[in-house]
């Protein structure tokens, strides 16, 4: 198990350096960049190339990419140009990124509180009102536009209810103390309760916006495994031997539908942060998905480079967790 | 793999024993308990300065970005300066709701008869926000500050102001306009200048001159800006001792949350904000800051988007629409397409567009056609210009007697951008495209998004026709023509064209004049040539921005200039 733990961790290293390389590239690659972003209307021949110059952006990629090579062994991996200039491209990624887990383990929480009971009713009433209903709103649910959803979401309860707020992580009047970056916890552990409350009620919507999609796809998986395994010949043995049905469902059903299902929650928490990129930007939610919009938009290499590859990074370790949980699941996989 | 088979073999599956479950649930409980224990809320204090002084409120506004950083003389984005004019003040500055000059920390002002030496009387008992007093000595360590630059200091992106306004610095690696600063007391400054300008003492209106503190500057290494890979780092006083004598105290900037707060400061020379607070939210997206101010949770934003102006009056919101000061053109670059050289093709180019129409179909209310290149409210503005009323056929003729019937043009436009002058770029592209077509000329049309090719094609004189404006910065034609033409590799290209360097020169000429009178008539000759012999470019609008607020909202004076002050605004209800 180390051992294999250990060769994915290196599978992640050489993912990072071979991003890092083809991502470098890329962005100098696209037409524009901080140079425009950063004199704007402004600017004129000589300004720009002045600036070009001073930032070393009239240098040949592979000396920028070496020099970036460097800076980043000192733990500099650039400053923002665009998102928010001045501040260095790690602490922007350090200070989103709490915001973004939190929408995203509320957003998949929620999918996986809904998706697998779901599943497993529809499964075991296959037929039924319940699951001829679950299976038309699981389609309307991967169907509509992400986007869409949170605008829909955003109008009718924030805009025309007033039930919750419309943007951001906390009401702008709220002196929160920081803790951990996570609004929510922060809320709680320094018992300030409003503070806690306010941030929750500034995920509610986004977090629902964002769940829809990994819960209608959770729900569908359940459902197809659990019809899958109900048909299975050890089921049929167990009910045979007398066991009872909670002891079949919990032991032999359940356990054995839920390994295709573990898989498709890591896919889809990975999956996420496309979700976040709109759904943060709808509702100005300050994540890495709108950092990383705003940072397209501003062409903020730096930012852009710590992001993505940051992303990637979370990507293949939820794969990798993802991967080991298999054998805690199902034992005959680490055999 | 295998060591998990080993572990599998001594111990099989089963449920984690309790002992184990109960240590982890422990070892969980007092790591919250000792980070609730660190984390004690730091609230009460904050409140209590919150509440101090008075019980004004807290107004939310909506901003559309970060600002770049909290010092102004290194920024030259508006929603830096939105910030900075609540915390600084200028020697000088804009009466509300109009481009006409005032006093402010200067309270009267005069120039010796070459226009090279100006006398500041400066105004007596002002304290800087850090308790240090406002005196001559304060004015000329900002003036040094300002002209001793060094090293990325220097940069256009950090100084443009300067740069634009003033030239060099102390290298005299290229000239300057600023020569010295002495004081004659603690309350007179004399600025020498090295030649007279039309555009002093109105540029130290702009927020990157406000005086701000020198020991704070000092205390806080306000020079110490740095190259850092692909950009910049700033040092702490940019980025959180900001030191003013504004009506508003910085007081944090929350990046988690983009929020920026400043309180009132009840040392204020004059009267006293009406606000407790002032917080600045940050809400990149357009639409959401509409949503926002809708449902409540802001009190106002700026720039609504023209089309959503019947939405916010229709839901009872106060539209304050400001008087237009900027400029919308179609800019033409001589330097790749030779036919653009040829004074017929301009000018068959200005008459094919129908800009009446364009502007009452495409440009919100109050947009007026340009006669010229910036507005009538400024200084130098001629009555008596050529001007272009939309006539294809004569576009037409004009394009034969130039030989250039079957001209064809690369039109550039930009998309994932709104301006103030520009609001829908493809709309208004495509109304100007249309008329050109009808005069018979093709029109190549080539779209790239603002900061991804737009600007680089643009300023670079790729493009033979582009949309660009200019938003003003103060009273001055120089702030506007001067910086279109007043060199020669431009957008413009204006180093192709025989008259490129007479107007280059004929501006600086009419820059330099110490009388204003003489200097407004030399103005208005300029644009006559402008309009009638050079035309580098087709005036097509000035259109109005505006800013919105709820009904609770009261004092807000919109400025022709974005320079909103909210030191007077207070709220009902």
């Amino acid at each position: 198990m180390l051992r294999y733990t250990v060769r994915r961790c290196g599978h992640l290293l050489v993912v990072v350096a071979a991003l890092s390389v083809l991502l470098f590239a890329w962005l100098r690659s696209l037409p524009g960049g901080p140079v425009s972003a950063l004199l704007g209307d402004r600017a004129t021949t000589q300004s720009r190339a002045q600036l070009t110059a001073a930032l070393g952006l009239d240098q040949p990629i592979p000396v920028q990419y070496l020099r970036f090579l460097g800076r980043a062994a000192t733990g500099d991996f650039g400053v923002s140009t665009g998102v928010a200039p001045g501040a260095s491209a790690l602490s922007i990624l350090l200070q989103r990124l709490p915001a973004t887990v939190e929408l995203a383990v509320l957003a998949i929480l929620l999918a996986v509180a809904v998706g697998i009971p779901l599943g497993y009713l529809a499964a075991r009433r296959r037929g039924g009102w319940l699951d001829g209903t679950a299976v038309i709103a699981s389609l309307v649910g991967v169907a509509v536009p992400v986007f869409f959803l949170a605008f829909l979401l955003k109008f009718v309860f924030a805009v025309h209810l007033g039930w919750l707020p419309t943007s951001g992580r906390q009401s702008a009047g709220i002196d929160a103390t920081r803790v951990t970056g996570f609004f929510v916890l922060d809320g709680l552990l320094t018992r300030e309760w409003d503070a806690a409350g306010d941030a929750v009620a500034h995920l509610v919507l986004p977090a629902l916006a964002l769940s829809t999609i990994p819960g209608a796809v959770i729900f569908r998986i359940t459902r197809a495994a659990v019809l899958d395994v109900l048909d299975e010949d050890y089921v049929r043995t167990a009910h045979a031997k007398g066991l009872t049905a909670a002891v079949i469902r919990r032991r032999h059903v359940l356990r054995n539908a839920l390994l295709p299902v573990v898989t498709t929650i890591g896919l889809q928490t990975g999956a996420l942060l496309s979700g976040a990129v709109l759904t943060e930007r709808v509702f100005a939610y300050q994540g890495v998905g709108q950092a990383l919009a705003l940072g397209f938009e501003r062409r903020d290499y730096a930012v852009l480079q710590v992001l993505i590859i940051a992303a990637a990074m979370c990507y293949v370790l939820v794969n990798l967790v993802v991967d080991l949980s298999y054998a805690l699941i199902d034992p005959r996989l680490s055999a | 793999m295998a060591l998990m088979t080993r572990s599998r073999m001594t111990r099989p599956a089963r449920p984690r024993p309790r002992a184990t479950r109960f240590a982890a649930l422990l070892f969980a409980g007092a790591l919250a308990v000792s980070l609730a224990a660190c984390a004690k809320s730091q609230r009460g204090e904050d409140e209590g300065a919150a509440d101090a002084g008075g019980s004004g409120g807290t107004l939310t506004f909506g901003a559309a970005g970060a600002p770049h950083l909290f010092d102004p003389f290194y920024a030259s984005d508006g929603e830096t300066f939105r910030v900075s004019r609540q915390i600084f003040e200028g020697l000088v500055g804009f009466a509300p709701g109009s481009s006409t000059l005032q006093p402010e920390l200067a309270t009267r002002w005069s120039s010796s008869a070459d226009g090279r030496t100006w006398t500041f009387t400066l105004r007596p008992g002002v304290k800087f926000q850090d308790g240090t007093d406002f005196n001559a000595d304060a004015v000329c360590a900002n003036f040094t500050r300002w002209f001793t630059q060094t090293g990325v200091g220097q940069n256009p992106a950090l100084s443009y102001y300067w740069i634009e306004n003033f030239g060099g610095f102390a290298d005299h690696a290229k000239p300057s306009l600023f020569d010295s600063c002495a004081t004659a007391g603690a309350s007179t400054a004399i600025v020498t200048l090295t030649r007279a300008t039309g555009k002093f003492p109105s540029l130290l209106a702009l927020p990157s001159f406000s005086m701000q503190s020198p020991a704070a500057m000092a205390r806080y290494e306000a020079n110490n800006v740095a190259a850092q890979g692909e950009s910049f780092s700033y040092p702490p006083y940019a980025q959180e001792h900001p030191t003013g004598t504004g009506p508003f105290v910085f007081a944090g900037y929350d990046q988690a949350s983009g929020t920026i707060t400043l309180r009132r400061f009840d040392g204020y020379w004059g009267a006293k904000a009406k606000l407790d607070r002032l917080i600045f939210r940050i809400i990149p997206d357009e639409k959401a800051r509409l949503q926002a101010l809708q449902a409540g949770d802001i009190d106002g934003y700026d720039l609504p988007n023209p089309g959503d102006w019947p939405i916010l009056r229709g839901g009872g919101f106060n539209l304050l629409v400001r008087d237009p000061f900027d400029v919308m053109y179609v800019g033409i670059t001589q330097k790749n397409n030779p036919a653009l050289r040829d004074l017929r093709v301009r000018q068959a180019l200005a008459y094919a567009i129908d800009r009446a129409t364009l502007v009452s179909a495409a440009l919100p209310e109050g947009s007026q056609v340009a006669r010229e290149f910036y507005p009538d409210t400024v200084d130098g503005w001629a009555r008596d210009v050529q001007q272009y009323s939309y006539d294809p056929q004569r576009a037409r003729d004009l394009l034969r007697q130039a030989g250039a019937s079957n001209l064809t043009v690369n039109f550039s436009w930009p998309t994932e951008v709104s301006r103030p002058y520009l609001p829908n770029p493809q709309r208004i592209f495509g109304a100007i495209k249309e008329d050109l077509e009808l005069a018979g000329v093709t029109v190549n049309p080539v779209s790239k998004p603002w900061n991804g090719g737009y600007l680089d094609d643009v300023d670079n004189a790729r493009a033979d026709l582009f949309l660009l404006g200019w938003t003003g910065d103060y009273n001055s034609p120089d702030n506007f023509i001067g910086t279109f033409f007043g060199t020669l590799q431009n957008r413009f290209w204006l180093e192709a064209a025989p008259w490129g360097a007479a107007l280059v020169d004929e501006l600086h000429a009419a820059d330099a004049e110490p009388d204003k009178q003489t200097r407004t008539r030399m103005y208005q000759q300029i644009n006559r040539e402008l309009m009638g012999e050079y035309l580098p470019a087709v005036p097509i609008s000035h259109s109005p921005s505006a800013i919105v607020v709820n009904k609770r909202v009261k004092g807000l004076v919109q400025s022709p200039l974005t320079a909103e002050k909210f030191a007077p605004v207070s709220l009902s209800g």
